[in-house]
């Protein structure tokens, strides 16, 4: 047995959580970077402008409840939902777009449930499905990859001013795919489809997500039960179907570099308090998260599904948990209603 | 055989009755604070809507399209589903007298749960409604419930441990969270066209 030997004083780390969120915040970086290089400016503006929208919410919300509000913000999950939900946004988004996801994030999917480790809802995702349905015309304008605007550009988008934006945006892959998926000819002519090796610009944003989570596996923030479940369910589910008519179906390797698929399967899906408890009840909840965002991109009606799947399995989470609580040495299996 | 699927998988996901339709959202409200209480409830609940589905059409297909009084199917139907929730009442009260206990006023309440009589009257609108289609729509309809209330009982255990504001608690709260999940529901839309 390994007992801690040592006199006393000792020292204390930081508080643990603390850590994972800076963490977390690092392993965005990359992400970030290449958002960055490919659409300019926007991304980052968004992400400093929701990290102090944020804090606000949060601030004033502990207020409000009399809780010791520094104690609480210095926790830094605030600026995590912050980041996650700016860096999902696209980079044209105006100032008010940003700051209601963010407002709705924090006040009513975090602190109205206690605030954190109490949220049964992803709260970067409750806020980006609440703009994406409210606002669908201002979540889907995203700008060609490679050809970033300049600095000023961004800033007057940002600030709501129309410099004829629509001359600006294009089609993502996962919205060139989605409209002219069945006919081969048209997605032959599709630039956007035709990158390096998946969906053109689209492709280097997951790998750098892709380098950002596997940072985080190597640190022991996240487990690999998650992302690989996710993204396995995801090639499994696609490559039958591509194989069977690759012109009215997307290939796997397209479907893991498109759209948020390493963003979500590395930083969404992992938070630890909407996800399932157990290591089995985590695989369940991964791949069926996998297997919806290939259903809901292949037939559905919006182009990419991460924030709808996530959603859908943290409301199963309880249940998942509920019927794959591990057995606890020396008991036997709860039993449990239909089919436990 | 494909129309039965859609017909079942837009029942259940994309027109999902509570949280897309918004009907029968007294019972999703009422007995959704314990799991084994919900799972007892979506039973009673499947077993009344399929019979009720199949019974108002029926009637409605028997009765009042050859006697040309279809402006009484409102009330026809609701004759009809006090009679399938009597059924059962009866059945549960022998079958389980625990569970009969549990649910309480919420079993006779079937009756008037707005889903059963909303299965029925959306059935008999629609043009090619047969036997077949009206028992896997009221099905389908009973599943999604069913569905939901349970992950919406599972949901609620755990909010009920947590440290919710004092004014949100309890119901509030459960409203939100329904809110929540209908925005998740979202998600379904587009998927099937019928």
């Amino acid at each position: 047995m390994n007992l801690i030997s040592v006199t006393s004083p000792h020292t204390t780390g930081p508080s643990r959580t603390q850590r994972v969120m800076a963490q977390v915040l690092l392993a965005t970086l990359p992400g970030l970077a290449v958002l960055c290089g490919l659409f300019g400016w926007g991304s980052l503006i968004n992400v400093v402008w929701a990290c102090a929208a944020a804090l606000a919410c949060e601030a004033a919300v502990l207020r409000l409840r009399g809780k010791p509000v520094g104690f609480h913000l210095a926790d830094g999950s605030a600026l995590v939902t912050a980041v996650l939900l700016a860096l999902a946004i696209p980079p044209t988004a105006p100032w008010w777009l940003t700051l209601v996801g963010v407002g709705f994030a924090i006040i009513f999917a975090k602190q109205l449930y206690g605030g954190l480790g109490m949220n049964p809802f992803n709260p970067a995702m409750a806020g980006y499905v609440l703009l994406l349905i409210s606002f669908p015309v201002d979540m889907t304008r995203w700008l060609p990859p490679f050809e970033a605007p300049d600095l000023a550009t961004s800033l007057q988008l940002f600030l709501g001013r129309d410099h004829g934006i629509d001359a600006l945006t294009g089609a993502t892959p996962l919205d060139s795919l989605r409209t002219w998926a069945g006919d081969a000819a048209a997605l032959a002519a599709q630039p956007a489809l035709h990158g390096t090796f998946a969906g053109l610009g689209w492709e280097w944003v997951n790998l750098a997500f892709l380098a950002g989570g596997l940072w985080l596996l190597w640190r022991r923030v996240i487990t690999w039960h998650i992302p690989a479940a996710l993204l396995g369910a995801l090639a499994l589910c696609a490559l039958p179907f591509w194989l069977h008519d690759s012109a009215r179906f997307a290939s796997p390797l397209f479907h893991l570099f498109s759209g948020a698929a390493m963003f979500g399967a590395f930083f969404i899906a992992t938070d630890p308090v909407s996800a399932a408890t157990s290591r089995t009840g985590r695989l369940i909840y991964a791949a069926l998260i996998g297997v919806l965002i290939w259903v809901i991109r292949s037939f559905g009606g919006y182009p990419d599904a991460m924030a709808f799947a996530v959603l859908l399995l943290n409301l199963a989470a309880p249940t998942i948990d509920y019927y794959t609580q591990p057995r606890s040495y020396g008991h036997s299996k709860p039993k449990r209603g239909i089919g436990g | 055989m494909t129309e039965y699927v859609l017909i079942l998988v837009s029942a259940v996901l994309v027109n999902n009755f509570v949280l897309v339709q918004f009907l029968g959202l007294c019972p999703f409200m009422g007995v959704s604070n314990k799991v084994e209480t919900a799972m007892g409830m979506s039973l009673a609940t499947t077993f009344v809507l399929t019979l009720s589905s199949v019974l108002a059409y029926l009637t409605w297909d028997w009765i009042l399209v050859p006697l040309e009084l279809e402006y009484l199917r409102t009330l026809s139907f609701i004759l009809v589903i006090a009679v399938a929730v009597q059924l059962t009442e009866m059945f549960v009260r022998k079958a389980s007298p625990l569970l009969y206990r549990v649910l309480g006023v919420f079993l006779p309440l079937i009756t008037s749960n707005c889903a059963v009589l909303g299965v029925a009257l959306l059935n008999v609108r629609k043009e090619d409604a047969s036997f077949l289609s009206s028992l896997t729509y009221g099905f389908g309809a009973a599943l999604g419930f069913s569905l939901v209330l349970v992950l919406f009982a599972a949901m609620r255990e755990r909010i009920a441990v947590a440290d919710v504001p004092e004014a949100f608690r309890g119901p509030a709260i459960g409203l939100i969270t329904a809110g929540l999940m209908s925005l998740a529901f979202m998600g379904f839309s587009g998927l099937i066209r019928l």
